[in-house]
């Protein structure tokens, strides 16, 4: 078989793989807005949840597939703002859980909240450093001090504003040497030893375990990040999204996320 | 449409992966708010990235020309035990993630590295400095370089060469006066693609260079943190890359490789003494 047609086979094997690649994905959002032919709590769901939500909604899917059987839990982790540009753009989710209101809010503008938004979590800040803290960092003032390399979030994504509020609080101007775009990022460049210090969540310091230690910050206390949860209209389940939005604010979902270092709402 | 000798699935096809291509890019164009255009991409955080963008990008091309045309030198004119297992090395940048990419580099020159640590002793910090910016764009950038002057170092043969060396020039001088000449082209669209590349390069340097203003955020840094607050903006300089893009792509297109032909006049040899 000469090679061309092998590669124009090849060819068109990718483009019918594509194809029902991309089909597929649709199904688990068909059937319009709202749309729930049986009302009950069974079915896949697709549950959008900011970054830092990664482990505790882990954890929380299991809970609630074992709790409702017959359900299944799909997660899709990213930042809160590329979760919106998603979402907004047709992405098929059935919850949004976001890291801040400002993000929840561009998706309430936009028509598609299936209910009202509910706060079920808040995150604050704390210092993060090197298990063997090289430059010896007690306080946010430390991390100021010149020679001193530290990380912190752009101003345009939430951690980055917790960050500069905590800032004028401290009254503590901190000269960082990169501001990544997300706080994961940040967390990185602390736990390979590239920086000296990172301001980051107080969650992102109890899941990165004796990769990092925390250093609490007194004024941090005052800047709190709230996370609310939302079904959306755009998910074929409607009850099952709502059930997994009551589960995540109740009594079960509260016990991971305050497991998880989440303060409660 | 004259399809040729071609199947018209082909053709077909074809049209398919062209569409593919080229209707993102139209999208994007569509996004693109233009009353705001001219304010977006001039402001004063957009031009810091966009000059830092121009500078490492030069800076990185000149790096991989400086190793790359002795690398592609090595590789074509010289024959050594595991040669290909080399060739394949200095490629590996082409398939490797770029996230990859920069974890590798940390691993290598970051504080706590192979290297790092002397280099630290050293006084030297290149961890979030424009120089950790440099190499990660000179590190996707190199196997371009490599690859289109390996390939026209072998097709133009050692014809002239030959004759050069029994004309009596020496080594140095058979290279300056043969075989960069002829294949000059080659480099030229090598150096182009490698810049291109290095203007693009994306996963690297955030993984290892970090992220700040007019030090280490390139453009494609900045369209990656505006889309948080500005889509708009992140939408006008993802054009303006676009269009670096396909003017540097019609340069090295123009620039054709010599490939198989050799020139009508080989000056060099008439000039050997």
């Amino acid at each position: 078989m000469p090679s061309s047609h092998r590669c124009a086979l090849a060819l068109a094997a990718v483009v019918l793989l594509t194809t029902a690649c991309a089909t597929g994905g649709q199904d688990a959002g068909s059937g319009g807005p709202g749309a729930d032919p049986t009302g009950a709590v069974d079915g896949r769901i697709t549950v959008f949840a900011a970054a830092s939500l990664k482990d505790a909604f882990t954890e929380l899917a299991g809970e609630f597939e074992q709790a409702h059987p017959g359900t299944r839990v799909a997660l899709n982790f990213a930042g809160s703002s590329d979760l919106v540009t998603q979402i907004t753009e047709g992405a098929p989710a059935d919850v949004f859980a976001s890291a801040d209101a400002k993000n929840m809010a561009k998706v309430e503008d936009a028509g598609l909240l299936a209910g009202d938004a509910v706060d079920f979590a808040t995150n604050t800040l704390q210092l993060a450093v090197p298990p063997d803290n090289p430059a010896g960092i007690a306080s946010l003032a430390d991390a100021a001090d010149p020679g001193v390399k530290t990380v912190v979030c752009a101003a345009q994504v939430p951690c980055g504003a917790a960050a500069a509020a905590v800032e004028r609080a401290a009254g503590v101007d901190l000269a960082p040497v990169s501001e990544e775009s997300s706080v994961t990022d940040v967390l990185g460049k602390v736990t390979s030893g590239e920086a000296d210090a990172g301001l980051v969540y107080v969650t992102d310091v109890r899941a990165a375990g004796d990769a990092v230690r925390g250093i609490g910050i007194p004024e941090a206390v005052g800047v709190v990040n709230t996370y609310p949860i939302a079904a959306l209209t755009d998910g074929a389940e409607a009850a099952t999204a709502q059930a997994f939005v009551d589960f995540v604010a109740g009594s079960g979902g509260q016990a991971v996320l305050g497991a998880a270092g989440f303060g409660a709402p | 449409m004259n399809a040729g000798s071609l199947p018209r699935w082909v053709v077909a096809l074809a049209a398919v992966g062209g569409l593919f291509v080229v209707l993102p890019v139209v999208a994007l164009a569509l996004r693109v708010d233009w009353a705001r255009f001219v304010p977006l991409v001039t402001s004063d955080s957009a031009q810091a990235a966009l000059l830092l963008s121009l500078r490492t990008s030069l800076t990185a091309t000149a790096l991989c020309v400086l190793v790359g045309v002795p690398m592609a030198l090595v590789l074509a004119r010289t024959a050594f035990r595991g040669q290909r297992l080399v060739r394949s090395l200095v490629l590996l940048p082409l398939v490797l993630p770029p996230v990859v990419g920069g974890i590798a580099l940390l691993y290598t020159f970051g504080r706590r590295g192979l290297l790092g640590s002397s280099l630290s002793a050293a006084g030297i910090d290149i961890a979030f400095s424009t120089a950790a910016v440099v190499m990660s764009q000179a590190f996707v950038a190199l196997p371009f370089l490599v690859l289109s002057l390996e390939g026209a170092l072998r097709s133009v043969g050692t014809r002239y060469e030959a004759v050069g060396s029994t004309l009596g020039a020496g080594r140095w001088t058979v290279l300056r006066r043969i075989t960069l000449p002829l294949v000059l082209p080659a480099l030229v669209s090598g150096a182009v693609l490698s810049f291109a590349r290095a203007l693009g390069e994306f996963g690297a340097t955030l993984t290892f260079a970090g992220s700040l203003e007019g030090t280490t955020r390139t453009l494609p840094l900045e369209v990656y943190l505006q889309r948080e607050t500005d889509p708009d903006a992140a939408v006008a300089l993802s054009l303006i890359l676009v269009v670096v893009a396909v003017a540097v792509v019609g340069v090295a297109h123009r620039v054709r490789p010599l490939g198989s032909t050799a020139p009508s006049s080989p000056r060099p040899v008439r000039e050997v003494r």
